[in-house]
């Protein structure tokens, strides 16, 4: 076990390195240079040079690279361009929208998708499979934005049970904070539902097929007592890859959502960021995004191990 | 031929022809204002209602269509054009440092949050279609080099390739002749599904500001426009949505019918 974690721990540190390398190229190349854009087209050449030097993009590429790395990783993110503010400070004001509302939509994506996924199962075939699996497939060709849009319209302006936009913050207790976030969270949960609740399905249906399930049933189990204590459980592995997979996608996914909300998450923040030229924020939020993917698989990978001995054989 | 693909094959050809016709005729000129004839609800003239400017919203779903397939369909061309090449030659050097670099590289693709690197690409090179057709074809390699891979694994194990290098093939010779063939059908399948998904990924970069530029249409920036219109036209929010829901529903159920229809052995595995 203790092999096989430090091999995924190498691993996951090369995959970092190099996704560093790759993030810090792309940002290298554009077109732009940041003391320029803050200054305007009408600066002074010395008065850029001057900003340049302040803002360090004066050293060699090399040097400017392990400043950022080595300055990650101690938790220093930088100074924002635009804002003259600490990056790490600015990303954890905005982690405190982003990451409670990808929590609250997994939760509710979870809610909707294991029900839905196993009553499919066990109806297989039935009407009640083909309603559950027609909806999923609905839920897949529906883009999240639009569906945001939908929501505004019907339960904010017509119905007024939620504000349209806007985030009330947490200082005014739990519930008014997630309160307005609900319908940003049912925008991002709706098609990752339709996905889990397709995984479950077709991961009961392989193990419903399993010897041991007969032998379940043989023993004197009901259908309905084989296919909780036996077959659920069994289907987890892949149903909690994809969960897994799915925080990731719901962290980053939310961007556009927010834009459709005027939440003040990490989105906003990339987008402000971007037409700002402020790079440096958008390397570090694009950066701490691949983080949380790659350490995410990384747990994944751990947990399967955990509950899997076989899987500790191979690399 | 099964109810699946006869359907999402309605629905994907509906969707085509809208795109073609668009090229030759419009009820409307799509980026002609009318200022008094603006907010219209669908009606007999207008069959899909107007937008702010007045302009036709029917012409401009057409041509809206054009975009959307196009931008997806090249950015399936990018992933399959570099994925499978890759694929085939780390299955045919499986085992080896060549195969390792490769898949990891392909990891590594899939670790990066693809909207994130979606719009950083378009924000840092600029917004506009061609960015926004690489920007998502990027993200369709690790894709096709992956289901190739795999794919192309259990093919090298089958007594007909191994009569083929006994023949003296090499492996190049064997993969382009024999292997990719037998992949055709699985890579057609995966081609739709990624089809459907640049579809959504256009419409998500242009809602934001990142696709296809003005004057080209394009449905992410007709509900862009809509967003703040929603409450008193809902109709300019409602149909490029539908638009986007059943072209990608139709490329997803024709994609599940071609699976079945292609590769009868699967039919019971679906997810």
């Amino acid at each position: 076990m203790l092999r096989y974690s430090l091999k995924r721990l190498i691993s996951l540190v090369l995959s970092l390195a190099v996704a560093s390398l790759v993030i810090f190229a792309v940002i290298e190349v554009a077109p732009g240079d940041p003391a320029t854009f803050m200054l305007g087209l009408n600066a002074q050449p010395d008065t850029v040079a001057a900003l340049r030097t302040e803002l360090g993009l004066d050293l060699p590429t090399v040097e400017r690279y392990l400043a950022w790395v080595g300055g990650m990783v101690t938790g220093d993110f930088g100074t924002s361009y635009t804002y003259r503010t600490p990056v790490a400070g600015m990303i954890m004001d905005r982690m405190w929208v982003s990451l409670p509302l990808a929590l609250y939509a997994l939760t509710l994506s979870t809610l909707i998708a294991f029900p839905a996924g196993i009553y499919a199962a066990a109806r297989r075939g039935k009407p009640g499979d083909a309603v559950v699996m027609g909806a999923t497939q609905l839920g897949v060709a529906v883009p999240n934005f639009w569906f945001a849009m939908m929501l505004v319209l019907i339960f904010a302006i017509n119905l007024r049970w939620f504000g349209a936009g806007g985030f009330a913050g947490w200082d005014k207790g739990l519930w008014v904070g997630l309160h307005s976030l609900t319908l940003p969270a049912i925008a991002l949960a709706l098609p990752q539902a339709a996905i889990l609740a397709r995984v479950m399905r077709s991961a009961l249906l392989d193990i419903l097929g399993e010897d041991f399930m007969r032998t379940a049933r043989a023993k004197g189990l009901s259908r309905r007592q084989a296919l909780w204590r036996h077959a659920v459980r069994n289907a987890m592995i892949p149903v909690l890859t994809i969960i897994g997979l799915q925080f990731s996608f719901l962290l980053a996914g939310s961007i556009i959502i927010e834009q459709v909300f005027y939440l003040p998450g990490l989105g906003r923040l990339v987008f402000q960021a971007i037409s700002a030229r402020d790079l440096i924020v958008v390397e570090s939020v694009v950066m701490l995004l691949v983080f949380a993917v790659i350490a995410v698989n990384f747990l994944v990978d751990l947990a399967y191990a955990l509950v899997d001995p076989r899987l500790r054989q191979r690399t | 031929m099964n109810r699946n693909l006869i359907l999402g094959g309605f629905l994907s050809a509906l969707v085509l022809l809208a795109a073609l016709t668009s090229f030759v005729w419009t009820p409307f000129d799509q980026a002609a204002m009318n200022i008094p004839d603006k907010l219209q609800s669908p009606n007999a003239l207008h069959w899909f209602g107007t937008d702010h400017f007045g302009r036709d919203m029917f012409s401009m779903i057409m041509v809206g269509a054009r975009t959307s397939i196009a931008v997806a369909l090249l950015a399936v061309g990018i992933g399959m054009m570099l994925g499978i090449p890759l694929g085939l030659a780390a299955a045919a050097r499986r085992g080896t440092w060549a195969d390792e670099l490769i898949m990891r590289s392909n990891d590594l693709v899939f670790a990066f949050p693809s909207l994130v690197i979606a719009i950083l690409i378009t924000a840092v090179f600029g917004p506009g279609a061609v960015n926004a057709i690489i920007a998502i074809g990027i993200f369709n390699i690790p894709v096709f080099a992956r289901v190739t891979r795999g794919a192309a694994l259990s093919l090298w194990e089958r007594e007909f390739i191994m009569a083929a290098r006994v023949a003296g093939k090499g492996a190049a010779r064997i993969s382009a002749e024999h292997i990719l063939p037998n992949l055709a059908n699985l890579l057609i399948v995966q081609g739709t599904i990624q089809f459907s998904l640049g579809i959504l990924a256009e419409a998500g970069l242009s809602y934001v500001g990142l696709g296809a530029q003005p004057p080209v249409p394009s449905w992410g920036r007709m509900l862009a426009d809509a967003q703040t219109m929603v409450s008193f036209a809902p109709h300019m929010a409602l149909i490029p949505g539908m638009a986007i829901i059943l072209t990608v529903l139709g490329l997803n159920l024709m994609g599940d019918g071609l699976r079945d229809w292609l590769d009868p052995r699967l039919r019971e595995k679906r997810p």
